[in-house]
Order: structure tokens, then sequence, then C-alpha cells
């Protein structure tokens, strides 16, 4: 087993994810499934080869340092689950 | 005669003379989706009001004489796009309720080339899949064999114009979701160079390899929404500024004397009996045409399916980790604090295979597994992306199959979650490397499945292969061919 089903249960929470026992199981059998199938690429040397981020060779596009304009406060809230005094509403965050 | 069967360009004719107004297609389109969409599924949201309104406009634009390249033209695009004003669920039960405040900029540039927008697509949930099958509104439908897939992840957007519900669309091709179903549906698909199109207001996968580009019903009226979408953009730091061409313009310019390169890797064993054959039909079309025709190689094609999806799924997890239920969004909260509620909304709102994805992709990037699994597959990248420029030195583009199999049966690859990312081996190297490539009918198979010829080009290099896949449809009818709806 390239995965155990306590490794998964720490990924799901790095991922804010959790699962049922039954999606638990399921998700550890596909995902050693496909880290089997990836070690694949150990066959292939890399030594010395530049990893490649992008497919556009470009580095940093920088813009001038100037205000533009905004999608506005009554738009950026419109789709909030909660909200109020224009703000996101989320539950407590400090006890 | 039934607008099903115009091209864009007749359209447009028609429109400029007067023969047919613009609200009188776009009655005729809608009226074509509501007779049809029940069997396909190809819809996800309908925009008739906003549609009558645009098409409404359009006629006094062409009234006035001030048409231009789209005026008044209905078209549609995948739930992906972000619309304004419109619902985009990008075919997930966490954007259910989510109703965009902006346009995305190929959306932008639709509207400023007077297209009228009809509706939005439906596609595979954050268009992870490759066959339209993961989406909270349910599976899209093959229109030449409703019990079949219709590729994904833009499966609406190649179902919707081989029905003849709109006469072309956008999707989006992060690993082939525009060109696969393309073939599936026998239609013409086109993946734009990375960087060609603007991704800004583009739900995002993907991002080193998400692009956006063209469906349509023949390879002019591809050509036509290439140009329309094409272009740099300020808002999307990874667009080109480079002239775009007008891909019109040398259409009809021909392959005569071009080199033609047949990757060895794309011809293996397991390669469908019926698709080699059409494939091999095509290879003999573009001989009589005058292309010179060599074998070429990709020697790292295999590990290309195993490189896709270590850095598909990392780029996936860290773009997906916006969805959390406090911006936007369905949220879920049963009242245990703000990881809870992240938690929650999280796991009610995202499908089985985006968790796996997300899964897959934290796991990649986590302490003490990056360097094996995400730096390992961005050094495998260089070296498929050094392929490609290896043989474009020898060639001018590259033909080759677009899946090893036609349409596959709903329900068939649901459970094995590898056999259908290796269903896309022949697409993904094309996002990997960064260039062009299309999907152009070329055959039926047996049980009368479109099957569909991939035209790879060089970066930048979109005239070029439409120039190519221009001569194979003159010099052959699979284009005409149309599913009885």
């Amino acid at each position: 087993m390239k995965i155990s089903q306590n490794d998964v249960e720490h990924v799901a929470r790095l991922a804010r994810l959790s699962l049922e026992p039954d999606e638990l199981q399921t998700m550890t059998r596909q995902m050693d499934v496909m880290l089997g199938y990836v070690e694949k690429l150990n066959e292939l040397d890399t030594t010395g080869i530049e990893p490649m981020a992008h497919a556009v060779p470009m580095s940093n596009a920088f813009r001038k340092d100037e205000s533009q304009p905004v999608i506005g406060i009554e738009r950026a809230l419109q789709n909030a689950p909660a909200s109020g005094e224009n703000c996101f509403k989320v539950p407590k965050v400090i006890e | 005669m039934k607008f099903q069967n115009l091209t864009i360009q007749e359209m447009r004719q028609k429109l400029k003379s007067g023969d047919l107004t613009s609200v009188e297609l776009t009655r005729a389109c809608l009226a074509r989706i509501k007779a049809t969409d029940s069997q396909l599924n190809a819809f996800i949201t309908v925009c008739e009001e906003e549609a009558l309104a645009a098409a409404a406009i359009a006629d006094q634009q062409l009234a006035a004489g001030n048409a231009e390249l789209l005026t008044g033209i209905p078209v549609a695009v995948k739930d992906i796009f972000n619309t304004l004003d419109v619902r985009t669920t990008c075919g997930s039960k966490i954007l259910d309720n989510y109703v965009s405040p902006y346009d995305a900029t190929a959306i932008v540039k639709l509207r400023q080339q007077g297209a009228v927008i009809v509706g939005k697509l439906n596609m595979d949930e954050f268009a992870m899949g490759s066959s339209s099958e993961n989406s909270a509104a349910g599976a899209v439908r093959n229109p030449w064999d409703q019990e079949r897939v219709p590729g994904g992840s833009s499966g609406g957007s190649a179902a919707a114009v081989a029905a003849g519900q709109v006469v072309a669309t956008l999707g989006t091709d992060t690993g082939g979701s525009v060109r696969q179903p393309a073939s599936h549906c026998g239609v013409v698909g086109l993946k734009p160079t990375y960087g060609r199109v603007s991704r800004y207001g583009v739900i995002a996968f993907a991002s080193s390899l998400d692009q956006v580009g063209p469906v349509a019903g023949n390879v002019e009226d591809c050509a036509l929404m290439l140009g329309a979408v094409a272009g740099y953009d300020p808002a999307d730091s990874t667009s080109v500024d480079c002239p775009v061409p007008d891909y019109l313009e040398n259409l009809q310019e021909g392959v005569a004397g071009k080199k033609i390169g047949l990757p060895k890797e794309y011809f293996i064993d397991g390669l469908d009996a019926d698709i080699k054959q059409a494939v091999d039909a095509a290879i003999a079309t573009y001989r009589q045409l005058g292309a010179e025709i060599v074998e070429v190689t990709l020697p790292h094609t295999d590990y290309s399916v195993a490189c896709y999806y270590l850095i598909a799924m990392a780029e996936a997890s860290s773009n997906l980790a916006r969805y959390d239920g406090v911006r936007f969004g369905v949220r879920k909260d049963n009242g245990e604090g703000l990881i809870g509620m992240y938690q929650q909304t999280r796991s009610a709102g995202f499908g089985d295979e985006v968790k796996r994805r997300i899964m897959l992709g934290t796991y990649a990037l986590s302490s003490g597994y990056y360097d094996a699994y995400y730096l390992k597959a961005q050094k495998v990248r260089t070296l498929i992306r050094q392929d490609f420029q290896n043989v474009f030195e020898q060639v001018d583009f590259l033909l080759t199959p677009v899946a090893p199999t036609p349409a596959f049966k709903i329900g068939e690859k649901v459970d094995d979650p590898l056999q259908m990312y290796l269903s896309d081996i022949f697409t993904i190297p094309t996002n990997l490397a960064g260039t062009c490539g299309l999907s152009l009918p070329c055959g039926f198979s047996q049980e009368g499945l479109p099957i569909g010829l991939q035209l790879i080009g060089k970066p930048f290099a979109e005239a070029e292969i439409l120039q190519a896949a221009y001569a194979f449809e003159q010099a052959t009818d699979w284009a005409n061919k149309v599913p009885t709806l």
C-alpha cells in the first residue's frame, strides 16, 4: 500500500474535507491505485532537468501601481452566504 | 431551410441581406433547444429573456449597417465562464446559487462582436472529467447515441453544436476537454496555445494548463470564433501580447509542400481498429493533397498521463481552496465553528471526482511528498515539452488520433478513475507542452460513432493547423454529417 487510511484522514483534514467511513475506504483504495500509477515517473532520470511551472516563458508581469475601477461592495457581497455592515460574516473564530 | 443546417458565415449573410432577423434566428435556436434538450441535457441554463433582448439590439445594429463578426448570431458557452447576472455553476452543487457579478474577458469579447448568448452549457464539475457525467446537473448525452457519453469536460459545448442547438460554443481544454468531446460528437474543436485567449473570469481548474477553446460545425466557423476571443488581456498576466492574425484570411492556403509528422507513440497496439482505419485514410488524403508524411518520435508520451494528473490535481487543490462558504456559493454550517463550516460546506458541495482530485493534489503538495510528486512531475513536463520542440524542428505539424476509442457508454468508466484518465493520453501532451491542437471529424466507427482527427501545431500556429484542417474538410464530406434528433 502506498497510502494508509490514517494518511488519507490526515490529508482530508488538510483539504478541509470530512469523509464518511465508506468514502474514506473508497478514497484510500483509489488514491492507492493512482499513487501506484504515478510511480512510473521514477523510471525517468531527471537529474539536472529544470522544473517547468508554466508553458509560456515569461517572468513576472508587472503593471503600474495605479488605482483602477473595482467591482464595488454591493456586487462583491451579492453572493455572500451571510453579510452585514459591508462585510462577509463567518462563524465565530475566537471564543 | 432549417436554421440548424446553416453555418455562421451563412447566418451572417442572411442577417446582412435582411432575409433573416436576429430575433427570428434566436427564437428558432431557443425552440430547437427546447425540442431537443430533454434528450441531451446539454444546457444547464437557458437565457431566453437576455438572448431575445440582445437579439433585438443586434437587429438595430444590423439595420444601421454596423455588423461585427458575430452580430446577431446565437451562441452558447460552457458554464465555467463568469457571465454577468447569469447563474454560473461550473457543474457543481457548491455554486448552485452563484450569480456572477461580472463577465469573463471571453464573454466581453463575444458581446463586443455582437454575439447573442443563449445559455450556459453542461460540463463535468469544475471541468474534471472526460465524459460530462460528473455534473450536478446530470450527465450529458451524445447526440449520435444517447446511451453514450459526449466526452468531456466540455461535453455540453460539443453536443449542443452536433445537435444543431447552437451554431458555435466556447469550451475550455485543460487536458483535452475541447478536443475529445468534439471528436466524440463529430464537430470541430480547437485548443489554442496557452496564453492565446484570456483566462480572466474562467473558473480555474489547473491554471498552468487551462485554455479557452471554440467548438463549431466546421473549420471556418471555428476559425471565426477563435478570432473573436483571442488576444492579450491585461487582466490575465499569462495571456501573451502578440498580434492576433486574421484566421479566415488564408484558410484556403492548402497543405502542398507541408511536412506532417506522425508520432509513432500515438499509433500503438490497442488503438481501436475503426479509429486506426479512419486516421490512416486521413493520412492518405493529406498525401494526395501534396503533404509529405514522416514518422517522428515523442519518446516521453507514455509518462504524460502521470505527469498531467499530478500537476493538474496539485493546481486544482490549490485553486479550489477558495470554495469555503465565506464569499460565495452554498454554505453548510451546523454550528461547529469556522473550520467545521469549511468542512461541512466542502464535503456537501463537491462531487466525488472533485474530492478525489483535491485529495490527491493536497497529498502531492504536502510536506514530505512535494519533491517526490509535484516537483518530479514538473521536471518530466520539461522533458515532454522538449519532445515537441524537437519534432517541430523537423515537421510543420503533427497528425494523431484524438482518443483511443470512440465515445464509451454512460456509466462504463465511472468506477475506474484511472481508466477514465488514460482515455486522455493523446490530448494531454499538447496542454503540458503549451502548444495548440484541434480535432476535426474524419470518419465513423462501424457502430456509427464519430471519429476525430487531431492536428497539433507549433505554439501560436493556430492559423496553420486551421488551414490544414480546412483542406481536409474540403476534400472529404465528414463535416456535413449530422445526427438525427
